[in-house]
């Protein structure tokens, strides 16, 4: 099944261009990445589909229905989940609260129940504690569970966004620089974390970078815009000799 | 619910009933007179008022300059049932006081939902200058409408409140709050104040959350001015006006806010505070401001910043060093 | 129509008080996205000093003015100094309460140094009426007006013309991008709270003028209404409070001339909440969004 489908998507911004004509599939599996010089358009695009930005033109589907004009929350219940170019942690909660809060769509307890305490809020909360720890244990994160979160690792903290996004049992997870201020050997590990990611919750990444070492090592099919519009798109070895491209980085 | 949850329940209770038990005591044998039993009567009505801005302004994180309005449309409700079900009607002391306080605090909750859902469309500041507006219209309103009273005010309520049903109606209203932010809803709420962006892309609704915030603030805020309707026995417009959303808010700041321990605590202190120095009235209020601003300055998270009290925490920390148990039975949340 | 007329006249006086005054707020927040809440203290901290210096010294109204507007320049930028600078960095609601602190600071120490009993403002501008056809002007208004328009305008001026005012636009628009333009920040903000206060000043003289009387309170209200009359005409930008002070001036005289009296402020707040669901920026505003 088609996960992300976007058509003839542009976005005016009061007489400035941001996106035009952009179009772009993902299928199951699939791990793609999104590139371009900086303005090109990459995080708005990323906006426009995760809904912090309404398009102005052009048409967005996450596995079959449409998510234009669709409040970022409920597109999150459609099955897309996203991280940051600048992390965005809760930095004041516990590691673990980060997740739990994501998790809040598998609980169903009524604000009565919570503050009666009642059997039901004591049994979800305990599968939730179980579910979150878990998958704090995946990225190795689950010894820092108790830990305010914005006293970790800066890699520590980019992977707990990752997980947290995962909490939301995403179809598609949209990954927004995630190396951003990353040492070589951090991007290394970030690379089999995101491959391990792709492979273990079966889900499709979609992912913008400026590092090409991680981008040509994992992105299966990568997509190159310029202020705003395509310029060209294919397999990695294509995208890297491709003039365009080059031309887009470095000038003429 | 498992031991652990379960015998700090217990200790909560037990240090809750002990207080009770003690002020109780004191004022029924005339220890502590009129005076000081009205005193503690206000310090609980405070740490409502207090711990339910808290809820908005630091568990939410939406700064409320309005927040005595709540109180008032909860006050006013309040005398009004109050002065028809007891004078009129003739009911017992506290089905009057209590079905009038919850109607208080339902109406007020009902304001809240109608002001929040334009105003909380609003980012920053302009939600600030939105809540100011609606306090002083309130207070405005209660001026001039004829049933209120207008300026000189409503009068005739009959003085229904004892310490024993506001003390435990702060306990009810702070436990209520409490349990609210240890909860799933209660952290969706905090996670919008701590970055409402990504709580958003995590899937919390964040319009809803931050409209029910609001209600459930100004319900607490609502029932708070009910309790004070029946303690003062009489109404004025200015008792409602921006001074005395301001005190509030100072309290909240001061304890910290995301803190309820820290509002409870404050609003002791900042209740018993300018009575201690009512003789000294001008430059007490010099002090407090510079108290303020000196505060601010220094230590803006206020007193305990985001943090609880935990009495069962400390329990448990004496309790490990005298008799040096695994620590590892600190962690985790308590309640 | 005479009394329509009159109140026209009343609106501009009012008007170009709340206008002046407003200026202050927007200024502040123009540069340093803070609400001044103490600018009412502020303001009538100006008048004071009119106060004693009409009572104790023989000078006349234009000295004053002056040297009272440079006073209570010189109390703003103190404040700052000790005050706001500290919180440069500080979270928003931080600085907001401090600001509220120091409004109560102010109002204490006035109602400490100059009791609570309003004092006569001794009578600077002679009261002269005129008849200008069918509606009576007297002196004090049209020096009012006169007034607050002329400064109105050299502000104007020194915004757009001079080097300091284009250094205060230039660190209203991008602070940091000022910064390495080797503007001195903190020069300029002291200046925008230097001019700020001055102008509370002018328009605190001028109401206690108009209202004959001085007291540490006086500021509250009208400091509340020229704040809406700020965000109006869209908080930070100039002009904007300009035309705010004289709408609100209008809306507050037309309500108590036709409806009644102790509605006009009710509504003032009315209206500020339909300007904020309306169009947030205000009616001369821009808006902005969050960058995600």
């Amino acid at each position: 099944m088609t996960l992300l489908e976007v058509n003839k998507l542009m976005m005016n911004f009061g007489g400035l261009i941001a996106v035009d004509d952009f179009h772009l599939k993902i299928e199951e599996h699939e791990l793609v990445g999104l590139i371009g010089p900086n303005g090109a358009g990459k995080t708005t695009i990323f906006n426009l589909l995760t809904g912090n930005h309404y398009p102005t033109e052009g048409d967005i589907k996450l596995c079959g229905k449409s998510v234009v004009g669709k409040k970022p929350y409920d597109i999150v219940a459609m099955g897309a989940g996203r991280t940051f170019q600048n992390i965005r942690l809760f930095n004041n909660l516990t590691v673990l609260d980060n997740i739990k809060i994501a998790y809040n769509k598998s609980m169903s307890y009524s604000y009565l129940s919570g503050i009666l305490r009642s059997p039901k809020y004591w049994r979800q909360e305990k599968k939730a504690d179980k579910a979150c720890l878990e998958l704090l244990a995946v990225f190795d994160l689950d010894g820092y569970a108790y830990s305010i979160a914005s006293s970790l690792p800066y890699g520590q903290q980019r992977k707990l966004e990752i997980a947290r996004a995962l909490a939301t049992q995403p179809k598609v997870l949209l990954l927004d620089e995630p190396a951003a201020g990353m040492n070589p050997n951090e991007t290394a590990e970030l690379m089999e974390t995101i491959k391990f990611v792709r492979n273990e919750f079966d889900i499709a990444i979609l992912l913008i970078e400026h590092d090409m070492n991680l981008v040509m090592g994992i992105c299966e099919r990568i997509v190159c815009i310029d202020y705003g519009k395509i310029i060209a798109e294919g397999l990695p070895n294509e995208i890297k000799k491709n003039p365009d491209v080059i031309k887009a980085y470095l000038g003429e | 619910m498992d031991k652990r949850h379960r015998s700090s329940y217990l200790i909560n209770l037990l240090v809750i009933l002990v207080v009770y038990g003690i002020l109780q005591t004191l004022i029924g044998t005339g220890i502590f007179n009129n005076y000081f039993k009205s005193i503690i009567i206000f310090i609980c009505i405070n740490i409502i008022m207090a711990t339910s801005l808290n809820f908005s302004t630091g568990f939410l994180g939406q700064l409320v300059l309005g927040h005595a309005g709540f109180m008032a449309i909860g006050a006013y409700t309040a005398a009004t049932l109050g002065v028809l079900m007891h004078s009129v009607a003739g009911m017992p002391p506290i089905v009057t006081i209590t079905v009038s306080i919850i109607a208080g605090g339902i109406l007020a909750a009902l304001t809240g939902v109608a002001i929040g859902i334009p105003a909380l469309r609003l980012r920053g500041d302009y939600l600030e200058i939105m809540t100011l507006a609606f306090g002083e219209i309130v207070r405005i309103a209660i001026n001039n409408l004829k049933f209120t009273g207008g300026a000189q005010g409503f009068t005739g309520i009959p003085r229904l409140m004892s310490f024993t049903y506001v003390y435990f109606a702060m306990v009810v209203c702070v436990a209520f709050l409490m349990l609210l932010s240890r909860s799933r809803h209660g952290r969706a709420i905090i996670s919008i104040r701590e970055n409402e962006i990504a709580a958003e892309s995590v899937g919390i609704n964040s319009t809803r959350y931050k409209v029910t915030g609001l209600a459930i603030s100004a319900l607490v805020g609502g029932i708070g001015g009910g309790l004070f309707t029946f303690q003062m026995g009489f109404l004025q417009p200015t008792l409602f006006g921006f001074m005395r959303s301001v005190d509030i808010l100072v309290i909240v700041v001061l304890g910290g806010m995301g803190s309820i321990t820290g509002s409870v605590i404050a609003a002791i202190v900042f209740t018993i505070l300018p009575e201690a120095l009512r003789d000294f009235n001008e430059y007490r209020m010099v002090a407090y401001a510079l108290l303020l601003i000196v505060m601010m300055i220094l230590r803006p998270q206020g007193i305990f910043g985001t943090r609880e009290l935990s009495i069962t925490k400390l329990l448990r920390r004496t309790r490990a060093k005298t008799k040096k148990i695994d620590t590892e039975s600190l962690k985790g949340g308590d309640d | 129509m005479e009394f329509f007329l009159q109140q026209i006249v009343n609106t501009l006086r009012i008007g170009s008080i709340y206008a002046v005054i407003a200026i202050g707020y927007t200024m502040v927040y123009g540069i340093v996205k803070l609400i001044n809440f103490a600018h009412g203290e502020i303001m009538v901290f100006g008048s004071y000093f009119a106060f004693l210096l009409a009572t104790y010294s023989g000078l006349n109204f234009v000295w004053i003015l002056l040297i009272s507007m440079t006073l209570t320049a010189i109390l703003g930028v103190v404040i700052e100094k000790i005050a706001y600078t500290p919180l440069r960095k500080a979270p928003r609601l931080s600085a907001l309460i401090t600001a509220i602190g120091m409004s109560f600071l102010l109002q204490n120490l006035m109602l400490i140094i100059f009791g609570s009993t309003p004092k006569r403002m001794p009578e600077l501008i002679s009261m002269k009426p005129f008849d200008v056809g069918v509606v009576k002007i007297d002196s004090i208004t049209i020096i009012t007006v006169g007034l607050s328009v002329l400064f109105m305008i050299i502000l104007q001026l020194f915004v757009k013309q001079t080097k300091p005012g284009k250094a205060m636009r230039a660190v209203a628009l991008d602070k940091d991008a000022a910064i390495l333009m080797g503007i001195n920040v903190n020069a300029v903000i002291s200046l925008t709270f230097a001019i700020g206060s001055a102008l509370g000043a002018l328009g605190g003289i001028l109401y206690s003028i108009a209202f004959t009387q001085v007291y540490p309170t006086m500021g509250i209200m009208p400091g509340l209404k020229a704040f809406v009359a700020a965000v109006l005409g869209g908080i930070g930008i100039m002009p904007g409070a300009m035309l705010g002070g004289f709408l609100i001036g209008l809306v507050e005289t037309f309500t108590k001339a036709y409806i009644s009296t102790t509605w006009a402020d009710g509504i003032v707040f009315l209206i500020l909440i339909i300007v904020l669901l309306v169009k947030p920026a205000g009616l001369l505003g821009k808006n902005r969004k969050d960058k995600v």
